[in-house]
């Protein structure tokens, strides 16, 4: 069909070849090497794992993986290559325990010197490396007000005042947790009734844009993750984000009683992880002091180390009190709360 | 089958010569439903992680997920049908039909949109209409508008937003195939229609469109079945459909079983919705027996004045919004960060992108082929049925297609691997699922419905005596496939392979949940950079997409620039 069709076959050809070589990667199962699934974006993580190899020599191999995480190691089974599991949300870390992907790392000293016992499964099966507030971006121009509660969202004089993304995002499905596990399922209800009814619109894009949503004028109040705005406030190549970050005051929910509810990212040790031994050295690394102050400077991420400093950029935020809630208690309820979600339409937005 | 052949009898052959031939070819049956069966491996996965659920998450379902998700579902198609349609048929006609500037331009530019993935364009969308995006900005400065309030605009995150989303960039799968019928067979039939007196509209409405409706139809179910299983665009939109429901039963609410029910009667839906489609048009197929005498030019209707104006703005307004919108919005990223343009890591991706697609396109065609021509061997409904639901994968979610994938393959590599440590005393490891492979035969298998359509299209112009001819004259049946058949399909192979590189190429969800390590493509490059709400770090990669997607899409063009068939 084509005059120069010979031409572009060979050019076709040649490249299928080239390109042919690349789809089969050797297979990273060498000695001195130790296999991430992530569910982390491998950018983020790169700071941290060029710094492991640099102590231990230990090359790492990254994957990065979001929806079935969990159910791909299952399916592997034991040829399964993953050694340590990467992960943001308490609710995937619970699920990769509950889907026996996991195994249990119990009388390892320096992680259990390192990380607190609450940011740790009690039977060992994951770690807690780094925590977020899950806060209320609150227009400077037009929220007077510097202290707030989660229950507040659902009074009616913020009505078609607050913006959020979907109710269905594994972020805010913790926090709907975190208030069923604090109010009960009943009151917990009552109050997503309220708070859909305050929607300035139908839940939707992602954390940052609820803060571009304020700077717009579209809403007063958002939901969103503490480190965003770090990333926002320093974003030296989109430097609108930077106005978005000027336009919001971060406040803390609930500071003055049972505290702001709060997230981790973690990790697990695989259950047939083939290089046992090197995911136990990433795993006292990511512990420590050297790894734990990365997180924080670079992601804006709150260190579970308690000696570790948070960013300036976080300090400047104020003080944070965590929830205590047992993480545990939030990810038990994580079903009703999904389910909640879609009882009360939260997605549809408001009723107008 | 009513046949616009004269020579049609052979095109009918009774049961009893299917039986005859099928007892000719028990190695070719043999493979092909070997084939089929492979092909079929993640569709019966998913219904057998279906099956064992318990059903426990139905009532919550029927309750409170389902009438609403439903609606919108079908609210959704049907907004999409008529969008791509209108779009579609409107465009192609208006190219085929009329001369105005820019038309042969045009004829090969509203192709462009379909290198666009739904989830770049539904973000690109999203800033472009924002409040603070360029339209918004643009009103207020004209108008003086300070705040939210003081005017209306409407809101793309809805229904129609995700409507217009979708249209924007699978509309040209329409284009393409009214376009081909337009200019191919409709003409002629055309001609005598305007002989016998029939004014231009007349034509297009009582003969041409009716004569295109199969090469329609055929577009729309692409496009249906895209816009069925996309989740990036409808979950950034915040439209919740069914496959929106069927990630949060399975993620949020841990019942991957209850997830695989929802895909299950999805699948059911569009299946009944296909096959009642193709019932209601089985009376109607149209051969070419003539091929030669279309090559001729025909005749286009001049168009000056406002007219040509409006034909220009028609044809210009789909290109701007599939692929202007995107391009711009990219663009302007990827002008911050030009340094990219140099990462290894970009070039890379690039190199894995185009090798996939290029290997995926070859499977896909090869194993369409065979089963297209498996189905005219023996022409038995039973086969029919079996290609058609084999193709059916393209209208269930990546991810849940990936997963049903992943679960025989990986029983499979786990069977070899003991059955190699039991006898061999070595492992064999994962064999498919640890390597490209596995992400290469799933997007074969989520893209066959693309290669087999177009395939299938080039089949059915061609008239059922072509090869029964070769073969009463002694040839066998492959060799009468390989020597006559294959030549004269050429056109339409080379068709769905650029159409399954295409969307290949924008592929994400099988290739992020099946690769090995290290394998990155462009797709899994940028949506790395958008699941931490940093799109604008992939933009670059995002452009690196659409230009390797247009490169095919402009090969696809050339023959239709020259009016010649696809």
């Amino acid at each position: 069909m084509f005059d120069t069709s010979s031409k572009l076959r060979v050019g076709l050809a040649a490249l299928s070849v080239a390109a042919g070589a690349s789809l089969f990667p050797l297979s990273a199962q060498a000695e001195g090497t130790v296999n991430i699934y992530t569910y982390r974006q491998p950018d983020l993580i790169k700071p941290l794992l060029d710094a492991f190899t640099e102590e231990t020599g230990i090359d790492t191999e990254v994957l990065f993986l979001d929806q079935g995480l969990e159910d791909r190691i299952a399916a592997e089974g034991e040829n399964s290559p993953a050694d340590v599991i990467l992960t943001v949300d308490i609710g995937r870390l619970v699920n990769a325990k509950e889907k026996g992907v996991t195994q249990p790392v119990v009388d390892n000293q320096t992680i259990n010197e390192n990380i607190p016992a609450q940011y740790r499964d009690p039977e060992g099966h994951w770690i807690g490396l780094t925590t977020r507030g899950r806060v209320i971006y609150a227009s400077k121009d037009r929220v007077e007000q510097d202290t707030i509660t989660y229950e507040e969202l659902a009074d009616p004089k913020w009505k078609g005042k607050i913006c959020m993304r979907s109710g269905q995002h594994n972020y805010n499905i913790a926090l709907f947790a975190s208030m069923i596990a604090n109010l009960g399922e009943e009151q917990a209800e009552e109050w997503m009734k309220g708070l859909k009814e305050n929607l300035a619109r139908k839940p939707g894009g992602n954390d940052r844009g609820q803060a571009q949503a304020i700077y717009a004028g579209e809403c007063d109040l958002g939901l969103g993750n503490t480190y965003y705005v770090g990333l926002m406030m320093n974003n030296d190549e989109e430097p609108e984000q930077k106005e978005w970050a000027d336009a919001i005051k971060v406040l803390f929910p609930n500071s003055e009683d049972r505290g702001t509810h709060v997230n981790i990212s973690g990790m697990a040790l695989a259950k047939h992880a083939p290089n046992k031994e090197n995911a136990l050295e990433l795993m006292e690394f990511l512990s420590s002091a050297e790894a734990q102050a990365i997180y924080a400077e670079e992601n804006y991420e709150y260190p579970v180390l308690p000696s570790a400093e948070v960013s300036e950029t976080v300090q400047s935020f104020g003080e944070i009190k965590p929830d205590t809630l047992p993480l545990a208690d939030i990810a038990a309820q994580r079903k009703a709360a999904s389910e909640m979600v879609d009882r009360v339409g939260l997605d549809d937005g408001p009723a107008s | 089958m009513s046949s616009f052949t004269l020579k049609a009898p052979l095109s009918q052959p009774t049961a009893s010569a299917g039986k005859t031939r099928r007892q000719r070819h028990p190695a070719a049956l043999a493979i092909t439903a070997l084939v089929a069966a492979a092909v079929l491996l993640p569709i019966l996965a998913v219904i057998v992680m279906a099956f064992s659920g318990t059903g426990a998450d139905w009532p919550h379902l029927a309750r409170y997920v389902l009438p609403q998700s439903v609606t919108t579902t079908f609210v959704l198609l049907a907004l999409v049908a008529f969008g791509s349609s209108v779009l579609g048929v409107g465009c192609a006609w208006l190219v085929v039909a009329y001369e105005f500037p820019l038309r042969r331009t045009f004829a090969w530019a509203l192709v462009l949109p379909l290198a666009v993935p739904p989830y770049l364009a539904a973000y690109a969308f999203g800033e472009f209409f924002h409040y603070v995006g360029p339209v918004q900005t643009g009103i207020r400065t004209l108008f003086g508008f300070t705040r939210p309030g003081d005017y209306w605009f409407p809101d793309i995150r809805t229904t129609a937003g995700a409507a217009i989303v979708m249209t924007s960039v699978t509309f040209p799968y329409v284009y393409l195939t009214a376009r081909v019928v337009f200019v191919m067979q409709g003409r002629n039939i055309a001609d005598v229609a305007r002989t016998l007196g029939a004014a231009p509209a007349r034509v297009f409405w009582r003969v041409l469109l009716p004569v295109a409706r199969p090469a329609i139809v055929a577009g729309v179910a692409l496009v249906l079945m895209e816009t069925v299983n996309d989740f990036g665009a409808v979950q950034y939109l915040g439209v919740r459909t069914l496959t929106l429901a069927i990630y949060s039963t399975w993620l949020n609410r841990g019942s991957l079983e209850g997830a695989a029910q929802i895909a299950v009667v999805m699948l059911f839906l569009v299946f009944i919705l296909l096959t009642a489609e193709q019932m209601a048009r089985r009376k109607q197929r149209f051969h070419s027996a003539r091929g030669t005498q279309m090559k001729a030019r025909p005749p286009r209707i001049a168009l000056s004045g406002w007219r040509a104006c409006g034909a220009f703005a028609v044809a210009l307004v789909p290109i701007l919004a599939g692929f202007g919108i995107p391009l711009a919005v990219f663009g302007r990223y990827a002008l911050n960060r030009l340094d990219q343009f140099a990462e290894p890591a970009l070039a890379e991706a690039l190199v894995t992108s185009i090798g996939t697609a290029l290997a995926t396109a070859v499977l896909a065609i090869a194993v369409a082929l065979l089963l297209l021509y498996a189905a005219r061997l023996v022409r038995t409904r039973r086969m029919v049925f079996l290609v058609r639901f084999a193709t059916i994968g393209y209208a269930m979610p990546g991810t849940i297609l990936a997963l049903g994938l992943l679960i025989s393959l990986a029983r499979f590599d786990n069977f070899i691997d003991g059955l190699a440590r039991e006898y061999m005393g070595l492992s064999t490891g994962l064999l498919l699922t640890g390597s490209a492979a596995a992400v290469v035969l799933a997007c074969a298998i989520r893209f066959l419905a693309l290669a087999e359509g177009a395939v299938q299209a080039g089949l059915e112009k061609l008239p059922p005596n072509l090869d029964e001819a070769a073969r009463s004259l002694g040839r066998s049946a492959p060799a009468s496939a390989a020597t006559i058949l294959l030549p004269l399909l050429k056109p339409a192979i080379f068709t769905a392979g650029i159409l399954v590189f295409v969307d290949t190429v924008k592929e994400l969800s099988a290739t992020i949940l099946l690769r090995p390590f290290g394998f990155n493509t462009l797709a899994t490059y940028v949506y790395e950079n958008a699941s931490r709400g940093a799109v604008e770090e992939g933009a670059m990669a995002a452009l690196f997409i659409i230009a390797t997607a247009i490169v095919p899409v402009i090969l696809l063009s050339g023959p239709l620039m020259r009016d010649r068939d696809l």
